[in-house]
């Protein structure tokens, strides 16, 4: 078949270039501004905005984790139940996912309140008497950030898991393994791409969030997209705002080429 | 779990007695019975959705049946986990684990039963050595070729001495000529062991190179059990002699001792006696036609196929029977409307 060439993607690739790449390196411009490089020693020299991205990277890192943890065995239960199970749990994972993230994290701010519906029961229940701080910290965050992002993580191990060929399983098995090393011996190493790539996608959505940090962490946690928009809006420095971006967007790539190497050393062996 | 030491496994009877099995309205199995001497290599042959896979998994405890009890040795492993059985199964795509080397997927079984890692390394490498990859430790299975691949399959099933060897189709993906050649050394192999082993194929040439038993299967049902010979030459029924080897076969009436009957009114001579007005089945394998016999045949050549080591005609008789018939290939081939003449003794028909 002769391809067609470059033409039926034409009008993506304007879009791409007047929407996307144009107004990058427009910002990346601002960011130099005059030809300095000073906003950039600044995000990059003083340690309150070194905190800024160190706190980012701890916040993406445990959301990956958490992700990690509560989305293996939801990829793994829907990727090895009846068809109908299955349907039926892909509702559960991608209605979430279909839903406005603002609409979500309003949602979290009523029941996560210090009068919000989780501590209303809790304290009426007499489990607790004070109210725990579920609002406007880390925590709060991270409830909300896993909570967008777990879809992102599902899907990835539930393809992998789909992958693994069953007879491997049942091999296993017959070969004298028990559940528990079928699992670390066969279904972990075998969905490890699927693992990974849920990470990384995880992890980079997570370095640039910001509705759900911006509302559940009540300004208290600051996470880098939470700063830029400050800067942008409260200080109308944009010329620190675009070093900002740039910086993270330097970071997101760097782990994005991270990953790549890693899953092609892998490819080779 | 004790470990049983390199020695030869002696024991390994198998019994299985009124295996049920249903899958909605599908009999996957229907009362089957069988019964396996220890160093016993039995084939089930059956065509696709016969039962025969059913049956397998059975044994191997991935599918529970309905009815039934499965035993090795006495003991009843009907309700027990595949896990524990110590059953040695070859996969139909040998179902290698990808991410481990070959040295690795041999150690897998070893390693389940925490054996020491020397007498891992030890076994691993005498069991490699026996399938002949001595010096394929390191690799992966991908970087294998096909026969390869059933070898470390191969090593992976036995090294840990199980008490039954199980093959499903295992030669199904690899061509003819490895085919053979792995066929009659897996066949060399499981009586040097003297490993008691169940074979699945639907290839009938296959069941009789390598069987000491044949166990045929239809429906769910076991059609006859019997040796190769047995089954080739004195099938039971219409299905296994249709469904191994070539024949002809009709259906007649003794009309009186010696003598059938078929429907065109042909009169066929057989070695018969029995109660006058039965009805029976004629099989006549094509190769044992000559050119005359007790039962003579006037035919016409309807097609003539030459098959380099022998010649394979289809005849029509003057009385409608058409005829199947097997000649060595020599002097002048017979062409399609050429009349000829074939006949058959008595004790070469088998009736059933």
């Amino acid at each position: 078949m002769k391809t067609p060439g470059i033409f039926p993607a034409v009008p993506a690739l304007v879009l791409l270039f007047a929407f996307f790449l144009f107004p990058v390196v427009r910002m990346l411009g601002y960011s130099v501004d005059a030809g300095s490089f000073e906003w950039y020693a600044k995000a990059l020299g003083e340690g309150l905005y070194l905190g800024v991205f160190w706190n980012t990277f701890q916040i993406a890192l445990l959301v990956t984790l958490i992700c990690l943890l509560l989305g293996y065995p939801v990829g793994f239960l829907i990727a090895t139940t009846t068809p109908g199970w299955a349907v039926l749990g892909f509702i559960f994972v991608l209605l979430p996912l279909w839903t406005s993230v603002l609409v979500r994290t309003y949602a979290w701010m009523v029941l996560l309140g210090r009068n919000g519906v989780f501590n209303r029961w809790l304290i009426d229940s007499g489990i607790i008497s004070d109210p725990l701080p579920l609002l406007h910290n880390v925590t709060g965050v991270l409830i909300g950030m896993v909570h967008v992002l777990l879809p992102y993580m599902v899907l990835p191990i539930y393809g992998a898991v789909r992958r693994l060929d069953p007879a491997l399983v049942a091999a296993a098995e017959g070969l004298g393994a028990s559940d528990w090393r079928i699992f670390w011996r066969i279904y972990l190493p075998l969905t490890a791409n699927g693992i990974f790539a849920g990470s990384v996608l995880v992890f980079v959505l997570s370095l640039g969030f910001f509705i759900t940090p911006a509302l559940l962490g009540g300004g208290r946690v600051i996470m880098i997209a939470v700063l830029i928009e400050q800067e942008v809006r409260q200080t109308l420095n944009w010329p620190f705002a675009a070093a900002l971006s740039a910086v993270l967007l330097a970071a997101t790539l760097a782990v994005y080429a991270l990953a790549q190497r890693f899953t092609q050393s892998e490819a080779r062996t | 779990m004790p470990t049983r030491s390199g020695q030869l496994s002696v024991a390994g009877h198998l019994s299985v007695t009124g295996l049920c099995r249903r899958f909605g309205e599908v009999v996957a199995l229907d009362e089957v019975s069988l019964d396996i001497a220890p160093g016993e290599l039995l084939t089930i042959l059956g065509p696709s959705g016969s039962g025969k896979t059913t049956l397998l998994k059975v044994v191997a405890g991935f599918e529970k049946p309905d009815a039934g009890r499965v035993s090795v040795d006495g003991q009843d492993i009907t309700a027990m986990p595949p896990a524990r059985r110590d059953i040695g199964m070859v996969f139909q795509n040998y179902a290698l684990f990808p991410h481990l080397t070959v040295a690795g997927n041999v150690a897998f079984p070893l390693e389940m039963r925490n054996v020491g890692r020397a007498e891992v390394a030890r076994r691993v490498g005498e069991t490699l050595a026996l399938v002949e990859l001595a010096g394929y430790g390191e690799r992966l299975p991908r970087q294998l070729s096909g026969g390869q691949q059933q070898r470390v399959a191969l090593a992976r099933a036995i090294v840990f001495n199980p008490r039954l060897l199980l093959l499903d189709e295992p030669f199904g993906a690899l061509d003819r000529k490895l085919r053979e050649t792995m066929q009659l050394e897996v066949r060399r192999l499981q009586k040097r062991l003297g490993l008691t082993t169940i074979f699945i194929t639907h290839d009938q040439e296959e069941a009789l190179v390598l069987s000491d038993r044949i166990a045929v299967m239809n429906r769910g049902a076991i059609q006859q059990v019997a040796g190769t010979m047995e089954i080739y030459e004195r099938p039971a029924n219409d299905f296994v002699a249709d469904f191994v080897g070539e024949s002809n076969i009709f259906h007649g009436t003794l009309t009186e001792p010696g003598i059938v009957t078929l429907s065109s009114g042909r009169r066929l001579l057989v070695n018969r006696d029995g109660k006058v007005g039965d009805r029976l089945g004629v099989l006549m394998r094509p190769e044992r036609f000559a050119d005359k016999g007790a039962n003579g045949f006037a035919a016409e050549v309807v097609e003539a196929v030459y098959l380099g080591a022998s010649l394979k005609l289809r005849l029509a008789c003057e009385d409608g029977l058409e005829l199947v018939v097997r000649q060595p290939a020599r002097g002048k081939l017979p062409v399609a409307g050429q009349r000829l003449e074939v006949g058959i003794d008595a004790d070469a028909i088998h009736v059933f």
